[in-house]
C-alpha cells in the first residue's frame, strides 16, 4: 500500500475523530448532569474549591467551555488538512459543520472569555434542549465520519 | 378516602373563583362580551397577592393550552409582608418522601396514618409526633394541625436544612464620592437617613456594617471599637485591590455604634471639595466581594455616573437622536460580562448587591443593573437627581431610602418550586439566578420583589382532577434563624376550552406577557416584541371566535374573563419599557423593563392600568372598619375619561404617585370641607397633601388616602392638581397622557378590530 499523503490524513482523520467523539459524549454527559442536577453535590465537585456553597454550574460551564474550542479547531484542522491533500468529497461533506461552528460562535452572547454558554440563561429549558440535541446530532455525525475514515 | 380537601370539584372551583356557588355569577363568567357594546368594563378581582396562575382553571393537555393561546404561568411574591402567618415549630417537618414536597392542605389522608401526596401521589406515612394538634391540644386528628389547615405557612428549620451556621446580618455601603457624587448633594441625605435608622435595621446582636467610598481611588474606614474617631485607610491601587485590615472595616453595630454616627456625621463634609471626576466602580465592587465573602450579606451601591476607570468602565452608547426611533432601540443588553461575573460570584457567596442610581446623564443602567439581576438584588434610579434642583426626586430617595433600610430581609436563600406531575417549569423571570431545573438561589430575599415563572404541560393531566404548585422559600432571617416558608396553591384540571377560558386570570396574564415581551425586545428587538404582543389579542380573538363563539357578531367578541385584555396590552405598549415613536431616554427604558420583571403584580398594575375613584360622592357605605377607623370604600371607575366631569374630584392612583385632580364646577362645599380654601381661584399651584381639618368628609378622605399608602410598600406622593392651570402643566400632562384617561372604549376596539381585520 502506498504511503500517500491522502491516507496518511485519512488515517489521522481517523485518530482525532476518535477525540472529537469523546468530546461530543463528554458535552452529552455534561448537559445532561446539568438537566438532573445530582442530589448531593459534593462529590461532584473533586478538585479545587470544596466548598459547597460554590456554584457547580459555572464550574461545568466552564469545562464546557474548555471543550468547545479545541473541538472547533480540531476539526478546522481537519478541514485544513482534506484541501491539502486535494480530497474533494470529504471536504465538502466537512464543510457544513464548520460553517455551522462559524455561526454558533458569532452568535454567542456577550462574554469576555472565549466561550458559547452563558451560566445564567443556560438553564432556560428551550435552551438546555437546544444544547443536548446538538451534542447528539454531533455525536452522530462524528461517529458517521469515523466510519466514513475506516473504510474510505 | 377517608379525608379529602375538597370532596367534589365544584365546592373547589367555587372556594376560589370566589363565586360561592351562585348560579348568576356562574353564568357571568362564561358570557361572551362585545367590547364594541360594552362600556363600563372594570378590572376583575379580588385575588391572592401572593401566588397567582394566570389559568385558574389548568388545561389538561398541552394540546389544549395550545388551542386556547393563553401563557400559563405563575406569578408569586413569596417573601411579601404578611399580617398573620402561622409559624410551626415542631421537631420532624413532614415531607413526601420522594419529591419532598411539603405536606399542605391539598393532601389527602387515607387513614389516620397515612397520607397521599398530591404531586407524586405517593403514600406517605404520617410520624406519630404529627398526631397530636398542639393548637386544639388534641390526639388524633392529623388533618387539623395547622401545616394542613393553612396554604401559606411557615416552619422553623433545623440543622438539616443548614450548610453553614446560620450569617448574622451583614450590611456594607459603598458610596460615590466623586465630584459628581458631591454636586448632587445626594451624600447628606443618605447620611441623615442612615443615622435616623441605625437602630431599625433588622438584626440582632451579631448585625455588622462596613462603610467603602471611591472615587479614583478606595477608601475604608476602620470602626474598631475602642478607636477614639473613624481611620481612613486608602488603596489607590485599583488594579489589583487589597483589603488593607481584616478585622475593622466590617464592625459589629452595637459595639461601634458611635464610631460609626461619627463617621456618618463627618462623611459629607469630608468630600465636599473634590475635584476627583473619575469613578473606579468596579474597583470598589472587587473590594466589597473581598471584604463579604466571609460571611455574604447584603451590599448597597450608590453611583452618580458612567464607571470610567478600572475594571468594568463603560462608555456612553446611548444615541440622543434615537431615543423617538421607531425602530429596534440598540443597546438594551449589557455592554460587557464584568457586572454580570460579578454578580454570579457574589451569588456564590450569598452576598446580593442593590443598587442605586443617582446620575443625571446616561450611564449603562443596562450593563449595572446585571450586578443585580443575578445576585437577587434591587436597583433603584434616580434620574436626574439633585438635591436643589430636583425636589420631587429627592423626597422620593428619602422615602424609598427610609423603607428600604427598615424592611425584613431574608438572607442566603434557596427557593424550589414543585409542581404536580406532568407539569414542568420552562423559563424564570426576576432577579435571582437559576441553579438547577426548579431551584432558584436568592442571595438576598427582600418584601418588595417578585418573580415570575412560565409552565408547560409535558404530560396529560388526566389522572388527576387537581394540579398543585408549591413554593418553598428557605432563608435565614435577620435575627440568624433558619425558616422556610411556604406556600401551596391548589388549582382545577379542566377539559374544555370553554372553561379554561372562563378561569382565566387577566392581570397574571398581562404581567408574564409583558415579562415575556421584555425578554423578547432585548434578545430580538422591540418592534418584535410589541409585534408578539399584539398578535397574543389577535390569536385570542381568532381562537375564542372558532371554537367557542356560536354567534355570528360583529364586534369584538371575547370571553368574559378576559374583557380587558385588550386594553391592558394597549396600555402596556404605551409604557415607557416597550413605546416608540416618544422620546425616551435609554436609561429610563431599561429601568422601566426592570421594574417590569420585579414589581409585585398589584403595583404593576396600577401602573399601567391606574385606579379611579371619585372622592366628592364619597359616603361610608360599604365601609371597612380596622382599628377603630372607618375607611370609606369608594367605587371603582372605569378608566376612561368619559367618567370624568366638571363637578367633581376624582383620584387616580397610579402606583407610585396619586393625583387629585379637582373640575373646574367643583362644589364649595367640598373644596372648603377638604382642601381648605374658599374658591376654585384660590387652590394653590401645587399642594401635595390634604390639610388636616375637622370636617366628616375630610376625616373620610384622608382616612382612604392614609388606607391606600398602608397597603403599598412605598409610600408615594400626592399632587392636586386644577383644570389646566399654567404653573402645574406638567402634572396635568403626566394625569392625562398616563393613564390612556382620554382613552374610550371606541379607540381601543378601533385599534384592535383595524389589526384583527389586517391578519385574519
Amino acid at each position: 500500500m502506498a504511503f500517500t499523503f491522502a491516507a496518511f490524513c485519512y488515517m489521522l482523520a481517523l485518530l482525532l475523530t476518535a477525540a472529537l467523539i469523546f468530546f461530543a459524549i463528554w458535552h452529552i454527559i455534561a448537559f445532561d448532569e446539568l438537566k438532573t442536577d445530582y442530589k448531593n453535590p459534593i462529590d461532584q465537585c473533586n478538585t479545587l474549591n470544596p466548598t459547597v456553597e460554590r456554584v457547580k454550574k459555572i464550574k461545568r460551564v466552564k469545562i464546557a467551555i474548555k471543550l468547545v474550542l479545541p473541538e472547533y479547531l480540531i476539526h478546522f484542522f481537519f478541514c485544513v488538512m482534506f484541501f491539502c491533500a486535494a480530497e474533494w468529497l470529504t471536504l465538502c461533506l466537512n464543510l457544513p459543520l464548520l460553517a455551522y461552528h462559524v455561526w454558533r460562535y458569532m452568535s454567542r452572547p456577550v462574554m469576555s472569555c472565549p466561550g458559547l454558554y452563558d451560566p445564567t440563561t443556560i438553564m432556560n429549558a428551550d435552551i438546555l434542549a437546544y444544547c443536548q440535541k446538538e451534542g447528539w446530532c454531533k455525536l452522530a455525525f462524528y461517529l458517521l465520519s469515523f466510519f466514513y475514515y475506516l473504510y474510505g | 378516602m377517608w379525608w379529602q380537601p375538597f370532596p367534589n370539584l365544584s365546592q373547589l372551583s367555587a372556594a376560589l373563583g370566589g363565586l360561592s356557588g351562585v348560579p348568576e355569577l356562574e353564568v357571568e363568567t362564561l358570557r361572551p362580551v362585545n367590547l364594541v357594546q360594552e362600556r363600563n368594563l372594570l378590572p376583575p378581582g379580588p385575588w391572592s397577592r401572593t401566588f397567582r396562575c394566570t389559568l385558574t382553571s389548568i388545561p389538561q393537555t398541552q394540546a389544549l393550552l395550545n388551542k386556547a393561546r393563553l401563557p400559563l404561568g405563575l406569578l408569586l411574591h413569596p417573601f411579601r409582608d404578611l399580617q398573620q402567618l402561622p409559624v410551626i415549630t415542631s421537631n420532624t417537618i413532614v415531607r413526601c418522601r420522594t419529591c419532598r414536597t411539603y405536606i399542605n392542605p391539598f393532601v389527602t389522608f387515607l387513614d389516620q396514618r397515612r397520607w397521599k401526596c398530591n404531586l407524586c401521589y405517593r403514600v406517605n406515612d404520617v410520624p406519630d409526633e404529627f398526631m397530636y394538634n398542639p393548637v386544639t391540644r388534641s390526639y388524633g386528628e392529623p388533618h387539623r394541625r395547622p401545616e394542613v389547615q393553612n396554604s401559606t405557612v411557615e416552619f422553623i428549620a433545623s440543622s438539616d436544612y443548614m450548610l453553614r451556621p446560620p450569617q448574622p446580618a451583614v450590611y456594607l455601603f459603598v458610596l460615590d464620592v466623586s465630584h459628581n457624587a458631591v454636586e448632587s448633594g445626594y451624600l447628606k441625605y443618605f447620611c441623615d437617613s442612615l443615622l435616623e435608622n441605625l437602630d431599625k435595621l433588622p438584626g440582632n446582636g451579631r448585625c455588622r456594617v462596613g462603610f467603602l467610598t471611591f472615587d479614583s481611588t478606595i477608601h475604608f474606614y476602620n470602626l474598631q471599637n475602642g478607636l477614639s474617631q473613624p481611620q481612613m485607610l486608602v488603596v489607590s491601587d485599583i488594579h489589583d485591590v487589597f483589603i488593607p485590615s481584616h478585622d475593622n472595616l466590617m464592625v459589629n453595630l452595637k459595639e461601634s455604634k458611635e464610631l460609626v454616627k461619627e463617621l456618618l456625621a463627618a462623611l459629607p463634609s469630608m468630600f465636599a471639595h473634590t475635584r476627583e471626576s473619575q469613578s473606579a466602580l468596579g474597583p470598589a465592587l472587587q473590594a466589597a466581594f473581598k471584604l463579604m465573602t466571609p460571611t455574604g450579606g447584603r451590599v448597597s451601591v450608590f453611583q452618580t455616573q458612567l464607571p470610567t476607570l478600572g475594571a468594568g468602565l463603560l462608555q456612553s452608547r446611548e444615541d440622543p437622536n434615537q431615543r423617538s426611533s421607531t425602530k429596534a432601540v440598540q443597546h438594551l443588553g449589557p455592554a460587557t460580562d464584568f457586572y454580570k461575573k460579578l454578580a454570579l460570584d457574589c451569588s456564590g457567596q450569598q452576598i446580593g448587591v442593590d443598587l442605586f442610581l443617582l446620575s443625571s446623564q446616561y450611564s449603562d443602567l443596562s450593563s449595572l443593573a446585571c450586578m443585580s439581576k443575578f445576585s437577587a438584588g434591587s436597583v433603584f434610579y434616580y434620574p436626574s437627581f439633585h438635591h436643589v434642583h430636583n425636589p420631587a426626586q429627592l423626597e422620593k430617595f428619602q422615602r424609598d431610602l427610609e423603607r428600604y433600610l427598615t424592611r425584613k430581609i431574608g438572607f442566603e436563600a434557596v427557593m424550589r418550586i414543585r409542581c404536580t406531575k406532568g407539569l414542568s417549569i420552562h423559563t424564570f423571570h426576576g432577579n435571582l439566578f437559576v441553579r438547577s431545573t426548579d431551584m432558584l438561589s436568592l442571595a438576598n430575599v427582600n418584601p418588595d420583589s417578585a418573580f415570575a415563572v412560565q409552565m408547560s404541560i409535558e404530560d396529560s393531566l388526566a389522572d388527576s382532577s387537581l394540579a398543585c404548585f408549591q413554593a418553598a422559600l428557605l432563608y435565614t432571617s435577620s435575627k440568624g434563624k433558619r425558616r422556610i416558608r411556604v406556600h401551596t396553591l391548589c388549582l382545577p384540571v379542566v377539559t374544555q376550552l370553554s372553561e379554561v377560558y372562563a378561569g382565566a386570570d387577566v392581570q397574571a396574564i398581562t404581567c408574564l406577557l409583558a415579562n415575556m415581551a421584555i425578554d423578547r425586545s432585548v434578545s430580538s428587538g422591540l418592534p418584535d416584541a410589541r409585534d408578539a404582543l399584539v398578535n397574543a389579542v389577535v390569536d385570542l380573538v381568532g381562537a375564542y371566535r372558532t371554537s367557542v363563539s356560536n354567534l355570528q357578531q360583529n364586534g369584538l367578541v371575547l370571553p368574559s374573563a378576559m374583557r380587558l385584555f385588550p386594553l391592558y396590552i394597549l396600555a402596556l405598549l404605551k409604557q415607557k419599557a416597550l413605546r416608540t415613536g416618544t422620546s425616551t431616554r435609554l436609561d429610563e427604558r431599561v429601568f422601566a423593563m426592570c421594574q417590569f420583571k420585579t414589581e409585585p403584580l398589584p403595583q404593576l398594575m396600577r401602573l399601567m392600568h391606574p385606579d379611579l375613584y371619585r372622592l366628592d360622592t364619597i359616603s361610608d357605605q360599604g365601609a371597612l372598619h380596622l382599628n377603630d377607623v372607618i375607611v370609606p370604600q369608594p367605587q371603582l371607575l372605569h378608566l376612561s375619561s368619559e367618567r370624568l366631569s366638571r363637578d367633581g374630584t376624582f383620584l387616580l392612583d397610579c402606583g407610585s404617585v396619586l393625583f387629585v385632580w379637582v373640575g373646574r364646577a367643583c362644589s364649595d362645599v367640598f373644596l372648603r370641607d377638604v382642601l381648605g380654601v374658599h374658591d376654585y381661584a384660590s387652590l394653590p399651584p401645587s399642594m401635595n397633601h390634604i390639610p388636616e381639618l375637622d370636617t366628616p368628609l375630610s376625616e373620610r378622605i384622608r382616612a382612604f388616602l392614609d388606607w391606600l399608602q398602608e397597603n403599598r410598600a412605598f409610600s408615594c406622593p400626592l399632587h392636586v392638581i386644577r383644570y389646566f392651570r399654567l404653573p402645574t402643566t406638567h402634572y396635568v400632562i403626566r394625569f392625562l397622557s398616563s393613564p390612556y384617561i382620554k382613552q374610550t372604549n371606541k379607540n381601543i376596539v378601533s385599534f384592535n378590530q383595524s389589526s384583527v381585520v389586517h391578519r385574519l
